[in-house]
This record gives C-alpha cells, sequence and structure tokens, in this order.
C-alpha cells in the first residue's frame, strides 16, 4: 500500500476514534451532543473517517495513472491529504469556538478552515479523474 | 475498470467537488454571518455528498470489482440503478432549489427504485471467488 493511501486509512482511524469519543462524551456529560459541537463531531466523523478512507482505499485500489508514473501527480493527493485534515482540525476547534467564547479572530478561522477544506477536496477530485479509466 | 463503472465513480466525483463547494460556501456564511438564505440549501449538500457521492462511488466501485457470474454482468439492471439514482437527485435537487415538495418527493421515489435495480444487478455477485465463473481482471492479478 503506499504512503499517501497508508497516511489516509491511518488519520481515518483518529477521526473515527475521535469522532466516537467525542460523541459519546458529549452524550454522556449533557445528554445529547450539545448543539453547537454537533456541526463539528458530525463532520469529524463524515469527512474525517469515512471520506478520508475512501480516499485512501481510491488512491491504493483505482486503476494505475500510467506505467512510469502508476499513482500519477502525488503531489496533489499530498495536498488534498495536508488541506483536508488541517480544515477539519482547525474546523473542529474554530466552530464550537465561535459560539462558546466571544473573539473576533474565530470567523477569520473557520473561513480558512472552510477554504482548506474544500481545496482539499477539490484537489483529490482533480487527483483522482484520470485514474477512474478503463485501464 | 468497467465503463458503466468509470461512469459511475465519475459522476460521483463530480457530486463530490459539488457537495464540497456549497458545504465550503455554508461554512463561510456561517463564520461571517452572511446570506443566511444560504442555509436553505444545506439539505443539497447532504443530498449530494450522501446520495451523490458516497452511495453512488459505493455502487461502481461494486459493480467494477464483485465477482462476476458467469458473462452475464446484469449491465441493463445497472445502467438503470445509475439513471434512476441521478434522475432522484436531479429532482430533489431542482425541487429543492425551487422549494417545491412534489418535485423532491419523484426524486426521492427515484432514488429508492434505484436500490433494488442496484441489488438485482450486483447482489448475485456476492459470493466466494471461483465458485461461478472467472473473478475481474484487477483481482486476478493479486
Amino acid at each position: 500500500m503506499p504512503p499517501p493511501a497508508r497516511w489516509f486509512i491511518k488519520t481515518a482511524f483518529v477521526f473515527l476514534v475521535i469522532a466516537l469519543g467525542f460523541g459519546a462524551a458529549l452524550a454522556v456529560r449533557t445528554g445529547a451532543p450539545a448543539g453547537f459541537w454537533r456541526p463539528a463531531v458530525v463532520h469529524l466523523f463524515v469527512v474525517g473517517w469515512l471520506t478520508q478512507l475512501i480516499f485512501g482505499v481510491a488512491y491504493w485500489l483505482f486503476p494505475r495513472h500510467s506505467r512510469e508514473r502508476p499513482y500519477g501527480p502525488t503531489g496533489l493527493a499530498w495536498a488534498a491529504y495536508g488541506l483536508l485534515n488541517l480544515g477539519l482540525a482547525l474546523r473542529a476547534v474554530a466552530e464550537p469556538g465561535l459560539s462558546l467564547w466571544a473573539w473576533d479572530g474565530w470567523r477569520a478561522l473557520l473561513t480558512a478552515s472552510a477554504v482548506m477544506q474544500t481545496l482539499g477536496v477539490l484537489a483529490f477530485a482533480v487527483y483522482l479523474w484520470p485514474r477512474i479509466k478503463t485501464r | 475498470m468497467h465503463p458503466l463503472s468509470r461512469l459511475i465513480c465519475r459522476t460521483a466525483v463530480v457530486y463530490l467537488a459539488a457537495g464540497a463547494v456549497l458545504g465550503g460556501c455554508l461554512l463561510t456564511a456561517k463564520a461571517l454571518a452572511t446570506f443566511p438564505s444560504l442555509w436553505r440549501l444545506r439539505p443539497l449538500h447532504v443530498e449530494w455528498l450522501a446520495v451523490g457521492w458516497m452511495t453512488q462511488l459505493a455502487m461502481g466501485v461494486a459493480f467494477w470489482i464483485f465477482p462476476r457470474r458467469g458473462s452475464a454482468s446484469r449491465e441493463g439492471r445497472m445502467r438503470a440503478a445509475f439513471v434512476l439514482l441521478n434522475v432522484g437527485l436531479a429532482l430533489v435537487t431542482l425541487g429543492t432549489l425551487a422549494s417545491w415538495n412534489a418535485l423532491v418527493t419523484a426524486g426521492r421515489l427515484a432514488e429508492m427504485s434505484a436500490a433494488p435495480a442496484f441489488v438485482s444487478a450486483v447482489g448475485p455477485r456476492v459470493r466466494a471467488i471461483g465458485t461461478h465463473g472467472k473473478a475481474p481482471k484487477s483481482l486476478r492479478k493479486g
């Protein structure tokens, strides 16, 4: 399994543990996940775990890019990995922060998180496109 | 990869990109406390990513990689599933944009109809490799 696939998949495992742990902790503490935590926790699960696992498996399993470069432009996949995870981590802090503590900086951080996550996903979509082929 | 799988997976990637861009816009609107009307489109963000991306990619990969049952690929049923799913997605999208519930309902019914078509196309292929026919080339190569 090539390195980007391993990193995507292992990071997905980390997000799985964090998201489910966070969800359980909030449920135990408040009876139900508090509203301002909910979107962040849902995205840790759906983006951090599910989407990232799909990215890792797709990188590993989809038809090779070419004989010379089996995995194609790996820099684009690494950029997707970095942007997606940095954006997600930033969101996990900034989204609840916006509701909990009065500080204007949260708005800038949350905007940066939105841009990074979007660019990360787009980078992976562009990376994967040529590998969706009939050999 | 089977040409139909390629079509399905590429369509899924288009929904991934669209869903991510819409999600980015929603999160930015939340961060900057602007364009509150944009939140009307939140159901589309969920629809495009859960059905258009994840479900559709899973269908495309399953049709590509599951063990083949002899020469019968049941391509017609898979094609029907693809058409129904994407007509459904289009109707749900239009219905949400136009705030027209009847269209959303019609879209959901089309999506629902895609499920049995998909299951009948791929279901018989869920079995141990070597019990019938040949495994796809990708698996035979190891």
